[in-house]
């Protein structure tokens, strides 16, 4: 374990580094595209070493040799490693196909010299919330992953990105200072925001400031994750940003949330309180959702609508607080981000074929773009569960899960996600329909859409097929996450190690020094008792 | 369990509230501008927040500088640090914003979305007409949408609207 732990920084490191380099070289686009280019390819090089490596048993670094409790620490564990792995991959084949959307338009549409290195700090924000073994960390990392994405969805400055943009900007930092005034809060209940240290003294807090501070940090990833009441946000703002720009925020922003979620669910809160209330939740994210698809007549805010929907299958999984429910919670998560993205960057190039993305001037594209037909009905059945995709066993599994719990509201809940699911297949089949079978209101030009990005858009479909492909492995993997994430004990002693402090140099120094300062009392008055 | 040197500050915790009362109260507002100053207004007081639960304030965290009883806890410091910056950083790039908003349109309003207005006409035709028969649903619907500050208003008949 100890000679692989250098793996754990490089997926924020090397993004970061490679921003850097690009903005330095603003002006030479050719040389920037090059640098994000070889940073994701590394990025995605070293997420799938860590996702092998994590396999083996978690890795942890403490950043700058600081110990564990205090210092920042980084853990890869075998849900983390997973999520990075599935990120990369996506973020890679989406700078892919928006290098090959800038060839082709000339660059117009997505200033370079602005978009490459806002591109990697957003890959090393997620990196940053992937990995980050402390709330405060995980915050910064949230921040920087946002700061990356108001740009991006500002991108050009044009009337409808800035009010969409509005939106978007001011709904994420109102979740942000929920997010830090529950991490106030922590500090002052626990004396510590580190998560393993976290996990192991909030049982002995006030169990109604433990709730809490449980039901902040539910509001503030709940609003990332777009959960339904405090979902409106998604679907007013992310249709208007550029396409690869939408499919990447499609696929990882709300993920990150989600995944939020699920740690702090198992890490910290392990009792399951609130896991009625996030049931009533996901069952209210699904059905609302997928209406709101049903009722839109844009092909992207369909998506988005979608997007939301599928949430609430996540948050069904994870609010089972059953080794099963989590196991597929998390397979759902890995269909979802692929099969999403994939979505969106099809839409893209729909839209640039058929000039537009209003179902009621599309039409006749099966016909003049058949590849295009493909490549858009794949993750379309796909996101509806249709046997044999990874949509179908994750849902199955969710299923599964929710009928071995066997609570009425568990029942709603499966009721609800078959009721979902044929809902979206239905807003899909409409959107297919008038898309590619409805006669083409008006002549399309004929044209030849860039390779690169219909390249990438099928290297997705063909990752989100793969994925049934790989489903039994891949489910014994997330099955194994969900195992450690319940077990809890892995994670705490992989970062505390035995005698409740980490590895960095800084435990030699404050023994030799002095004990902890007086000024954190509960952590002082307790650090002997932990270990 | 009660520790003394846990009791906060009572004057602070009034100014936290005042800041996030205040700011609660201007993020509700329709002009950016103003949803700026609430978002730093809570996020002072969240940051004051945050100080405070470091407990009660000392001496410099230094090992020879003070005793350790009398040291402040230096974490909260650090990480109200972070915060400070970010929260900086996001109010630079929401005035910019804000400051674009004007040079496209005039005003900062955040302005609805045009789907959703679709929706909302297409709603209020599917609406069974109890009262006058002969009234166009379409006007009221344009004034509604004008008191809200929609772009696709004729932006006279919006100012008149708002105005009246």
């Amino acid at each position: 374990m100890t000679d692989w732990t250098w793996l754990v920084p490089l997926p924020v490191v090397l993004p970061l580094t490679g921003a850097g380099l690009a903005l330095a070289l603003w002006k030479h686009g050719r040389a920037q595209q090059l640098i994000t280019l070889v940073a994701l390819t590394l990025t995605l090089a070293a997420s799938l070493a860590l996702l092998w490596r994590a396999d083996a048993g978690t890795l942890v670094v403490d950043a700058g040799g600081w110990s564990a409790p205090v210092g920042v620490n980084l853990v890869a564990d075998r849900l983390s490693a997973l999520m990075l792995a599935i990120s990369s991959a996506v973020t890679l084949a989406v700078l892919v196909y928006s290098l090959a959307q800038g060839v082709a338009d000339g660059d117009e549409e997505t200033p370079v010299a602005i978009f490459h290195p806002t591109y990697l700090v957003l890959a090393a924000g997620v990196a940053i919330a992937f990995l980050s073994g402390d709330l405060f960390n995980l915050y910064v990392g949230f921040e920087v992953l946002l700061a990356a994405s108001y740009v991006l969805i500002t991108l050009g400055g044009s009337a409808e990105r800035i009010r969409s943009g509005t939106i978007y900007i001011v709904v994420a930092l109102v979740s942000s200072l929920v997010f830090l005034l529950a991490l106030a809060l922590t500090y002052a209940a626990a004396g510590t925001v580190n998560m393993a240290q976290l996990a192991q003294r909030l049982p002995d807090i006030d169990p109604g400031v433990a709730l809490l501070l449980q039901l902040l940090l539910l509001l503030a990833f709940g609003i990332k994750a777009a959960i339904f009441p405090l979902s409106a946000w998604l679907p007013d703002s992310y249709p208007t940003a550029p396409a690869p720009v939408t499919a990447v925020f499609a696929g990882l922003l709300t993920k990150v949330g989600v995944y939020a979620i699920l740690r702090v669910q198992t890490l910290l809160f392990p009792g399951g309180r609130a896991d009625d209330l996030l049931l009533w939740a996901a069952l209210a994210t699904m059905v609302i959702g997928i209406l709101g698809a049903v009722a839109q007549n844009d092909i992207k805010r369909l998506l988005s609508f979608t997007l939301v929907s599928h949430i609430g299958y996540m948050i069904f999984g994870i609010a089972l607080s059953s080794q099963v429910g989590t196991a597929a919670a998390i397979f759902y998560v890995v269909h979802h981000i692929t099969v999403q993205t994939t979505l969106f960057l099809v839409v893209g190039l729909l839209e640039r074929r058929g000039g537009s993305t209003s179902l009621d001037h599309l039409g006749g594209l099966a016909k003049i773009a058949p590849f295009l037909a493909v490549l858009f009905f794949v993750p379309a059945m796909n996101l509806a569960g249709v046997p044999p995709f990874s949509g179908f066993l994750g849902k199955v599994g969710l299923i599964q899960a929710g009928v071995v719990a066997g609570t009425p509201l568990a029942y709603a809940l499966v009721a609800g996600s078959v009721v979902t699911s044929l809902l979206t297949l239905y807003a899909l089949v409409k959107a297919w329909n008038k898309a590619f079978w409805q006669t083409a209101p008006e002549t399309v030009e004929p044209m030849r859409l860039p390779r690169g990005m219909v390249g990438s858009a099928a290297a997705l479909v063909v990752l989100g097929v793969g994925l049934t492909a790989v489903a039994g492995p891949l489910y014994g993997y997330t099955e194994r996450a969900a195992g450690d994430l319940r077990a809890r004990l892995p994670y705490i002693e992989a970062v505390l190690t035995e005698d409740g402090r980490g590895d960095g140099v800084s435990d030699d120094v404050s023994r030799a020094a002095s004990p902890p300062p007086a000024g954190a009392p509960v952590g002082s008055t307790r650090t002997g008792d932990d270990s | 369990m009660i520790d003394p040197d846990m009791t906060p500050n009572l004057l602070l915790v009034v100014v936290v509230v005042a800041l996030v009362t205040t700011g609660v109260y201007l993020l509700l507002e329709r002009s950016l501008t103003r949803v700026i100053i609430g978002l730093v207004l809570i996020g002072n007081g969240v940051n004051v927040l945050f100080l405070l639960s470091g407990g009660r304030a000392g001496g410099a965290p230094i090992v020879g500088t003070t005793p350790v009883e009398e040291m402040s806890d230096p974490l909260p410091q650090a990480m109200v640090l972070t915060a400070i910056v970010i929260t900086l950083g996001m109010t630079a790039f929401l005035l910019a914003m804000a400051y674009r908003s004007w040079q496209l349109n005039r005003h900062d309003e955040v302005q609805d979305d045009l789907e959703d207005r679709r929706i909302a006409r297409m709603a209020a035709a599917d609406q069974p007409a109890f009262e006058d028969d002969t009234q166009d649903t379409r006007t009221d619907l344009e004034v509604e949408a004008a008191e809200a500050r929609d772009e696709t208003g004729d932006r006279e008949d919006e100012q008149e609207v708002v105005r009246t």
